[in-house]
C-alpha cells in the first residue's frame, strides 16, 4: 500500500538544514504555546529570553548557512519553490535579530501594561517565518503564503494591547487595509499567471520569449499584473499613496510592536518587492523601473514632509519609515537597471544592507519611545520626551545617535545605507532621484532636531516633576545598548557589513 | 613610520571630548582641566606642525594613509599643504582660547564635550585628502555647533541652531551627490573606484559638461559654508544667538570650511568649471561685499553687525580664489586666517560687553571709552585690523586679494574696493556710538578689562600685529602650494594667470 501512494504522489526532496531557521521559528513558537499553556506564569523574562534564544539560534543557523553557501553555492529548493542563496539568508537575519531586540523591548513592557503571556512572542516568531519565506520565494504563490502569514500575525500583533482602544483600532484599520492590499496582490498574481502561464519565477523569466512574447495580448495581462502586484508590495512597504495605514497602525499598536513592524515587516517587504521585481520580473524593468522612480520620489519627499508636522513621536517615526522606504526604493529603481543581468550592480546590497540598518536602528529609538511612553504607553507627544537630556542622560544620549543616525549623519550606521543606496542611484546614473532622496533627508533631520530639542534644549514646564519617572528595565537597555553599538560599529567601520552584503 | 601627528591632530580633541563626557558632573574642576589639557595638547601639536613644515615643498606634508573602507575605495588619507597649514594652526589655537576664555555658564561638562567633538571636526576637515572622509568632518561639524548654539545660545537659539543645521545639509545633500558621481565617473581614469582627492584630481578628466554640473554640487554645498549671498541668512542668526564661544569658533575657522573647500574641492578638483564659472562666483561674492557692508551699517546690534561684516570680509577671500592669480589666492588663504583672529577677537570683545551690560544694543552703550579706555583701545586695535589699516594683519591679504584680482577681474574689483571704505564707515560708526561721548548712568559702572580678558585678548593682538607687519613667513609657506594650484588649472583648462607686477607681497 505505502509503495502505491509513493509510486503516485512524488514528494519534492526536502533540504532540512537549509530550512532550518523557518524550522526553528516554527518549534520555537509551537514550543512556547504549548509548554506556557501547560504551565503557570513563567518567572520574569522568561518569554523573552525563550524568544531571544530561538531568535538567536536562527541568526547562528544563518552564519552556517552562509558558509554553506560560501562552499556548495547557491540551490533552489522543495520542488524549485524557494531560493537558498545569499539573499535569503541575509533577510532571514536580519529577521532574526529583529526578534531577538524586539522580544528585549517587549518584555518590560508587558509587564508594566499587565498583558504578560507569550503569545506575542509566539506572533513575532510567527511573522518572522511568514517574512523570511517571502525573503526566499522562488514562486509567487510562496510568496503570497509568506506574505500572509507575516501580515495575519502582524493585524493580530497591532491589535495585542487589550486595555487600549487605538490598539484595538489599529488592528482593524490594518486588517482591512492590509486585506484589501493582498487581494490587489492576489490579483496581479492570477494576471500575471495568465500571461505567463506560471507563477514560477524560473519559469516566469524562462517562458518570457515562448509564451509572452510570441501569444498576443498575454504581455499586456502580464502588464496588468505587474501593476497590480506592484500596489500590493508598495502598501506593504508603506510607500506614498499607499502609506495612509502606516501612521494610524503605527500609532496605535503596542510601542514595541511597531518596532518590529518597523523593522522585519519592512525588511520583509523589500526582500519580496527585490525577489517579484528582480528574480521574477526582470523583463519587465524597463515598464516597472519608471514606476518605482516615482513612488521614490513622492515617497521620500511625502513621508519626510508630513513627518515634520506631526506632534507625535511615535506618528513622526511612522512617516519617517515612509521616508525611509522612499530611500530604499531608489536603491531598487537602481537595481531595477541592471535586472536580469548577470553583474546585478549595487542596488540590491544596497536595499538588502539599508533594511539590515535600518532594522536595527528603528528597534533601538522604538525602545527608547516604549521606556518614554511609560504606564499605558500614552506619553508619546513631543512632551513626553522633555528633559530627558537632565534626567536620563544615558538614555537621551543614545536616542540622540539613534536620531542622528536616522538622519543620516556620518560615522553612524544610517549615513552608510543611505551612501549605499545613493551610490547605487548614481552609478545608475540617477542623478534626479539622488538629489530629490538627499534633498528630502534634510526634511526629515528637521524632524528628529525637533526630537532632539525636546530632550536636550526645551525649559521645563510645569507639572514636569509630577510625571512617572522613565523607568529603564534591563533588557530593554540591553535592546538600545545593542542597537546603539551597531548603528556606531557600522559607522565607524562599514566596510564589515558592506562586503557581504549580497 | 613617522608619528602620525595628523591622526593624533583629529584623535586627541575626539577622544578627549568622549573622555571629559564620562568624567562625572561632581567633578566640574577635573572636567574643565581636562578639557584645557586636552586642547592645549592639539595646539601644541599644530604649532609643531607649523614648525617642521618645510617652506619650500609646496606638496602635501606629513601624508598620512590608510584604507578605510575597502569595498568604496576610501581610505584615511591626511596632509597638509601651504594652504590647509594656517587653517590647522588657527583651529589649534583658537580652541584652547575659548576653552579657557568664555565662560558658557552652565552644564560646563557637556559644552566642553561638544567643543572638543567640534575640534576634531573641524581639525579633520582641514586634512582630510579624501573626498568621503572629508565629507564625513565637513558633516559631523555640524552636530557639535548645533548643539552649541541650541544649548548655550540666547533667547532665539534654537530656530537659530535649527536653520544653521538645515541650510548646511541642504548644501551637504548636492556635495554627496556630487562627490559619489565623482568617484564613479573618474572611476574610468583611475582603474578602480577612490574617493582620493588626489588620485581624482591628477588623473580625472571630466567632461566640460559633466565636470561642470559636478563642480555646481560642491560649489553649492560650500557656498552655504562661506556664505555666500544669497545663501548667507543663516549666518547672522547662528551668530547672533550662539554663545560667544560658539560665535568665535564659527567666524574663525567654520566659515573657512567653505572658502577652504572651494578651492581644495572646487578649483582643484574642476579646473575647467571653476574657471567657467568665475564670472557669477566672482558677481555673487562682490554683491556680498557690498550688501554684507551695507547691512552691517544697518544693524542695531552689535553682535549682528559683527556678522553681516563676516559676509562682507569672506566675499573678499571667494573674490581672490576666483581671481585665479597668485597673489589674490594667497591673499584669500591669508585673509581666512586674518579674518578669523580679527573677527573671533571681536566676538569676544562683544561678549564681554554684553557680559557687563547685558545688552548689545548699540543704542544701549555710550561713553565706554571714558570710563575703559583700555578695553577701548582694544577693540580699536582689533577693529582696525578688521578694516584693514595698513600695519595690521587684514591689509596684507585684502591688499593682496585685490591687487591680485585686478589684472583678471577689474571690474569685480572697482566694486569691491567699495567695500573696504564701507567697513571703515560701519565699523567707525559703531565705535563712535559705543566709546565716544558722555557715559549715561547705565555705562558709569562698565568694569574696565579683566587680568584674564587680557590675557585672553593678547595672543590675539600679537598675532594682528605680527602678521600685519612681518607677514613674509606666512606668506612664504602658502605661495608655495598656491603657485602650484594655479599651475594646475593652468594646464587643465584654458586659463592662463597673468603675471602682477610687485605682487611677490
Amino acid at each position: 500500500m505505502g509503495a502505491l501512494i509513493a509510486d503516485t504522489l512524488q514528494g519534492p526532496k526536502i533540504q532540512w538544514f537549509a530550512l532550518s531557521p523557518v524550522l526553528v521559528l516554527l518549534g520555537g513558537a509551537l514550543v512556547l504555546l504549548v509548554a506556557s499553556a501547560l504551565t503557570p506564569q513563567w518567572p520574569k523574562r522568561a518569554y523573552a529570553s525563550f524568544t531571544a534564544a530561538v531568535g538567536t539560534a536562527v541568526v547562528v543557523l544563518g552564519f552556517f548557512l552562509w558558509h554553506n553557501i560560501d562552499t556548495h553555492g547557491p540551490s533552489k529548493l522543495v520542488a524549485n519553490s524557494l531560493q537558498f542563496d545569499k539573499m535569503t539568508v541575509w533577510v532571514t537575519i536580519t529577521i532574526a535579530v529583529a526578534v531577538v531586540l524586539a522580544s528585549f523591548v517587549t518584555d518590560d513592557y508587558l509587564r508594566r501594561e499587565g498583558l504578560d503571556g507569550p503569545e506575542v512572542y509566539a506572533l513575532y516568531m510567527l511573522a518572522a517565518i511568514g517574512g523570511v519565506v517571502m525573503g526566499a520565494a522562488n514562486d509567487l504563490i510562496v510568496l503570497f503564503l509568506g506574505l500572509e502569514i507575516l501580515s495575519i500575525s502582524l493585524y493580530v500583533l497591532a491589535a495585542s494591547h487589550r486595555k487600549r482602544i487605538k490598539s484595538q483600532e489599529s488592528g482593524i484599520k490594518y486588517f482591512v487595509l492590509g486585506g484589501f492590499s493582498s487581494a490587489f496582490f492576489l490579483y496581479g498574481i492570477a494576471l500575471i499567471y495568465g500571461g505567463a502561464g506560471s507563477t514560477n519565477f524560473t519559469n516566469i523569466v524562462g517562458q518570457f520569449n515562448a509564451v509572452v512574447q510570441t501569444t498576443r495580448h498575454n504581455d499586456a495581462l502580464v502588464l496588468a499584473g505587474v501593476a497590480f502586484v506592484i500596489v500590493g508590495l508598495a502598501f506593504k512597504v508603506s510607500a506614498v499613496p499607499f502609506h495612509f495605514w502606516a501612521p494610524d497602525v503605527y500609532e496605535g499598536a503596542p510601542t514595541p510592536v511597531t518596532a518590529f513592524m518597523a523593522s522585519a515587516a519592512k525588511a520583509a517587504a523589500f526582500a519580496a518587492m527585490l525577489r517579484v521585481l528582480l528574480d521574477a520580473l526582470p523583463h519587465w524593468s524597463a515598464d516597472y523601473r519608471p514606476v518605482i522612480w516615482v513612488l521614490a520620489a513622492i515617497t521620500v519627499v511625502g513621508g519626510s514632509v508630513m513627518a515634520v508636522v506631526q506632534t507625535n513621536v511615535k506618528r513622526m517615526l511612522a512617516f519617517s519609515s515612509v521616508s525611509h522606504a522612499g530611500f530604499m526604493l531608489v536603491g531598487v529603481e537602481a537595481a531595477a537597471h541592471q535586472a536580469g543581468q548577470v553583474a546585478q550592480g549595487n542596488g540590491r546590497p544596497s536595499v538588502l544592507l539599508y533594511t539590515l540598518v535600518y532594522s536595527v536602528l528603528v528597534i533601538g529609538t522604538f525602545g527608547v519611545v516604549t521606556a518614554v511612553s511609560r504606564t499605558g504607553d500614552g506619553a508619546t507627544d513631543l512632551g513626553a520626551f522633555r528633559g530627558l537630556g537632565r534626567n536620563r542622560p544615558f538614555l537621551a544620549m543614545g536616542m540622540t545617535i539613534l536620531l542622528l543616525a536616522q538622519a543620516g549623519v556620518p560615522l553612524t550606521s544610517g549615513f552608510v545605507a543611505k551612501f549605499g543606496v545613493i551610490r547605487a542611484a548614481v552609478e545608475e546614473h540617477s542623478y534626479a532621484i539622488a538629489i530629490i532622496a538627499m534633498l528630502a533627508a534634510v526634511i526629515a533631520a528637521f524632524l528628529y532636531l525637533r526630537i532632539m530639542i525636546s530632550m536636550w534644549i526645551a525649559e521645563p514646564e510645569a507639572g514636569d516633576d509630577q510625571r512617572e519617572p522613565v523607568r529603564l528595565p534591563a533588557l530593554l537597555v540591553t535592546a538600545i545598548g545593542l542597537s546603539v553599538a551597531f548603528t556606531l560599529v557600522v559607522g565607524f567601520f562599514p566596510n564589515l557589513l558592506i562586503k557581504l552584503a549580497p | 613610520m613617522n608619528f602620525p601627528i595628523l591622526t593624533m591632530l583629529v584623535l586627541v580633541p575626539a577622544v578627549g571630548a568622549v573622555i571629559v563626557a564620562l568624567i562625572s558632573n561632581r567633578q566640574p574642576d577635573v572636567v574643565k582641566i581636562t578639557a584645557l589639557l586636552v586642547s592645549v595638547l592639539t595646539a601644541g601639536m599644530s604649532l609643531w606642525v607649523l614648525f617642521a613644515f618645510k617652506k619650500g615643498n609646496p606638496g602635501f606634508q606629513f601624508v598620512s594613509e590608510h584604507m578605510w573602507i575597502r569595498s568604496w575605495g576610501i581610505s584615511w588619507h591626511l596632509g597638509i599643504d601651504g594652504i590647509s597649514l594656517f587653517m590647522v594652526v588657527l583651529t589649534g589655537i583658537l580652541f584652547p582660547l575659548v576653552i579657557v576664555g568664555v565662560d558658557p555658564h552652565h552644564d560646563h561638562k557637556r559644552y566642553l564635550s561638544w567643543m572638543l567633538l567640534l575640534q576634531a571636526g573641524v581639525m579633520g576637515s582641514f586634512i582630510s585628502l579624501d573626498l568621503f572622509l572629508f565629507f564625513v568632518f565637513f558633516e559631523i561639524v555640524l552636530v557639535p555647533m548645533y548643539f552649541l548654539i541650541g544649548g548655550w545660545g540666547y533667547d532665539q537659539r534654537i530656530y537659530a541652531a535649527t536653520k544653521f543645521f538645515l541650510f548646511t545639509m541642504t548644501g551637504s545633500a548636492f556635495m554627496l551627490v556630487g562627490i559619489i558621481a565623482t568617484a564613479v565617473i573618474a572611476k574610468a581614469d583611475n582603474g578602480k573606484v577612490t574617493f582620493d582627492l588626489i588620485k581624482i584630481a591628477e588623473h580625472g578628466s571630466f567632461a566640460a559638461g559633466t565636470g561642470r554640473w559636478l563642480f555646481f554640487a560642491f560649489a553649492v554645498a560650500f557656498a552655504v559654508k562661506v556664505p555666500l549671498f544669497p545663501l548667507h541668512t543663516w549666518l547672522p542668526d547662528a551668530h547672533t544667538q550662539a554663545p560667544t564661544g560658539g560665535s568665535v569658533i564659527l567666524a574663525g575657522v567654520m566659515l573657512k570650511l567653505g572658502t577652504y573647500g572651494l578651492l581644495r574641492f572646487g578649483v582643484y578638483l574642476f579646473p575647467e568649471a571653476a574657471v567657467w564659472a568665475r564670472p557669477v562666483l566672482l558677481t555673487l561674492a562682490t554683491i556680498g561685499i557690498i550688501w554684507g557692508a551695507i547691512a552691517a551699517t544697518m544693524q542695531t546690534d552689535l553682535k549682528r553687525l559683527v556678522a553681516y561684516s563676516s559676509v562682507a570680509h569672506l566675499g573678499f577671500i571667494v573674490l581672490g580664489t576666483f581671481a585665479l592669480t597668485t597673489e589674490a589666492v594667497t591673499g584669500g588663504v591669508m585673509q581666512n586666517v586674518n579674518h578669523g583672529i580679527s573677527t573671533g577677537a571681536l566676538f569676544l570683545l562683544v561678549g564681554m560687553i554684553y557680559e557687563r551690560r547685558h545688552t548689545r544694543e548699540i543704542s544701549q552703550l555710550k561713553g565706554l571709552q571714558k570710563v575703559a579706555p583700555i578695553f577701548a583701545g582694544v577693540f580699536m586695535l582689533v577693529m582696525l585690523s578688521s578694516i584693514g589699516v595698513p600695519g595690521l594683519n587684514g591689509f596684507v591679504g585684502e591688499f593682496l586679494v585685490l591687487i591680485g584680482s585686478f589684472a583678471t577681474s577689474r571690474w569685480w574689483v572697482v566694486v569691491a574696493a567699495t567695500g573696504v571704505i564701507l567697513a571703515a564707515l560701519y565699523l567707525l560708526w559703531a565705535y563712535q556710538r559705543v566709546f565716544h561721548g558722555e557715559p549715561d548712568d547705565d555705562n558709569r559702572s562698565f568694569a574696565e578689562i579683566r587680568w584674564k580678558e587680557g590675557m585672553l585678548l593678547l595672543p590675539f593682538l600679537a598675532i594682528i600685529v605680527f602678521t600685519g607687519v612681518y607677514p613674509k613667513p606666512m606668506l612664504d609657506r602658502i605661495q608655495p602650494s598656491v603657485k602650484v594650484l594655479i599651475q594646475h588649472v593652468e594646464q587643465h583648462s584654458t586659463w592662463h594667470a597673468p603675471a602682477v607686477q610687485g605682487g611677490e607681497g
